[in-house]
């Protein structure tokens, strides 16, 4: 298989899976409990104006496919629609939020990385030392745990009882937030240091015994420079394919984090949403996040056509 | 590390997820106090006294509902593993051994389920449709799936290469029995390891609807819940939010780790065997 055809079928893939996406997210609105007029009346009271106009606005009255089509013509005009409960616009409530959920998904994102590069390539390559045995238990927690038990947990013995960190909210200024969203940031990052930490150390263990290690100490190299040179970017690839998995981890995983430290960024809104029915509100943080994560997906897979020469030549038949 | 006979970590984790079995399976009937009883007079006290763990706000006993609790934490996470093992392990043998238009049909399906975020797509469909709890375990069963598809096959076709498959085609053994037979011991280290990672998943993913308030109904003593519950209450009674939520993190890390050692185990155990 080629680079091209490579890509183009992945290209092909993204977009089926972009319209079933999409089409899964627009019948949300018809397989809700309830009419549509009465979703889309939310806490309105019900006069025959209102409901026609509902009808219309929302062409509720022209075959399915057609409404999807009208829905899907907004959507690319980035029209998302209006939150049922406040009448707002739907896109300018969730840009509003935003800023706390990309500070949360930056900031752990770095703390994930900080944590779990050194502690992978340690554990690594001092393998059954007491090091390792502790970053592996670590890790082995951390993957299990359900990141809102981990948070609480954290909540108490930082905040609570030795009141380092705030209990609640995410500040005002920025320096406010950084330091607010320490904890759920740390929370969050757990999950995906401990992946990394897996992987990583896994790829140590598998690379210090090729001879191109021995041969590297042999020529006097210092050991910083085979730590980056050799192990990391021998357990880069590995650590790029699960990028998507991470990041679609760590999507879900925000939303119980914001949740547990009463954070109202984009997470506490799709859980708002979903509690009140306020299904266009739903309908678009599926949509987008559901994009986003194909959307990466597809760069993860360029990516690695781009790094890994053998995926560029015909394959020979395994 | 020693594979062959279980150093006391293992057991200490048998030892908890035992405890949390015989907690589910008797639930009320060992419990202190009813778990349901409120007592608005003796509202999140601390422990100490006539309750071990103190209260929640409304009186009711932390360590009772614990107990009660136990059964919503393992009896859903149970079925998703029996129910996605048995689909998962099938689909998976049936894709590598038949091949062709069969394995390429699976596998799609399971690159379009492998593209969404599980976690949001529950919370998005069971949060909307309703359903609560047993509509969680059908679409936990239906997200997770695909995961066990595709490590069972790709296990299974490292196994279709060697001789002994070629043999027993050979021998003329027929499809459903080499399959059963010969090919199913073989990946089973990869299914008893699914098994266990399912359960985790499942534990994960339920525990966190009912933490969002989508899961079991409101009252309903379960870990999850609980923690929604008594956040409010964290400084007043500690104890009712680290309680639920140690529970978990160890529930879950005992079974992550019985699946680690188990594949190392089981692995191992058929190497010896030659």
């Amino acid at each position: 298989m080629s680079a091209l055809a490579f890509t183009l079928r992945r290209l092909g893939a993204m977009v089926l899976l972009l319209l079933v996406l999409s089409f899964l997210c627009f019948a949300l609105l018809g397989l809700s409990p309830g009419s549509p007029e009465q979703l889309l009346l939310g806490t309105r009271p019900a006069t025959p104006e209102l409901l026609a106009t509902l009808r219309a606005e929302n062409h509720l009255d022209e075959p399915f496919l057609m409404r999807y089509w009208y829905w899907i013509e907004g959507v690319l005009h980035l029209d998302l629609g209006k939150s049922v409960q406040t009448q707002q616009n739907v896109l300018d409530m969730i840009v509003e939020r935003l800023p706390i959920t990309a500070t949360l998904a930056l900031y752990s994102t770095l703390i994930a990385l900080v944590v779990a590069i050194p502690a992978g390539l340690i554990s690594g390559s001092r393998r059954s030392g007491g090091t390792d045995r502790a970053v592996t238990f670590a890790a082995l927690v951390s993957i299990s745990a359900p990141p809102f038990a981990l948070g609480l947990l954290l909540l108490y013995g930082f905040a609570v009882l030795l009141g380092w960190f705030p209990v609640y909210g995410a500040g005002e200024t920025f320096i406010e937030m950084v330091y607010h969203l320490t904890l759920p940031s740390l929370t969050l990052a757990a999950g995906s240091a401990a992946v990394i930490v897996r992987q990583l150390r896994a790829t140590v263990i598998d690379v210090i015994g090729k001879d191109f290690m021995t041969f590297a100490r042999a020529r006097g190299l210092s050991p910083i420079r085979i730590q980056v040179v050799y192990l990391l970017r021998n357990s880069s690839l590995p650590m790029l394919t699960m990028s998507g998995l991470l990041l679609s981890g760590s999507l879900a995983g925000a939303v119980v984090v914001e949740q547990a430290f009463g954070l109202a960024g984009v997470g506490n809104l799709l859980v708002k949403a979903v509690g009140q029915l306020d299904i266009p509100v739903v309908q678009a943080l599926a949509l987008l996040t559901g994009a986003a994560v194909i959307l990466i997906n597809l760069l993860v897979d360029l990516a690695y056509l781009a790094i890994d020469p053998r995926l560029r030549h015909p394959r020979s038949a395994t | 590390m020693n594979v062959r006979r279980p150093g006391p970590v293992l057991l200490a984790c048998l030892a908890a997820l035992a405890l949390v079995l015989v907690a589910a399976v008797l639930g009320e009937r060992i419990a202190p106090y009813d778990p349901l009883l409120q007592d608005p007079a003796r509202g999140a006290v601390g422990p100490g006294g006539l309750h071990w763990l103190g209260t929640d706000d409304l009186g009711r006993d932390i360590f009772s509902r614990l107990i009660a609790g136990a059964w919503t934490a393992i009896a859903g996470p149970l079925l998703v593993a029996i129910g996605t093992t048995l689909i998962g392990t099938a689909l998976g043998l049936v894709a590598a051994y038949r091949g062709r238009t069969l394995d390429a049909l699976i596998m799609r399906s399971v690159d379009l389920m492998y593209a969404l975020p599980a976690m949001l797509v529950l919370i998005v469909v069971v949060g909307v449709l309703g359903g609560g709890y047993y509509a969680a375990v059908l679409m936990l069963i239906l997200l997770v799936v695909p995961t066990d598809i595709r490590l069972v096959r790709s296990a299974a076709l490292t196994q279709r290469e060697l001789p002994y498959m070629e043999s027993a085609r050979v021998l003329g053994l027929s499809g459903s029995r080499i399959v059963l037979v010969h090919l199913l011991p073989n990946v089973l280290p990869t299914v008893v390891t699914n098994f266990l990672l399912d359960f985790v998943t499942a534990l994960v993913g339920l525990s966190s609807l009912s933490f969002l308030g989508m899961g079991v109904p409101v009252g309903t003593p379960d870990w999850g819940l609980m923690l929604a519950e008594n956040r409010s209450i964290l400084d007043l009674n500690p104890w009712s939010v680290i309680a639920p939520a140690l529970l978990i993190t160890v529930t879950a890390t005992a079974a992550t780790m019985l699946a680690d050692a188990g594949y190392d185990r089981i692995s191992s155990a058929g190497a010896r065997r030659g």
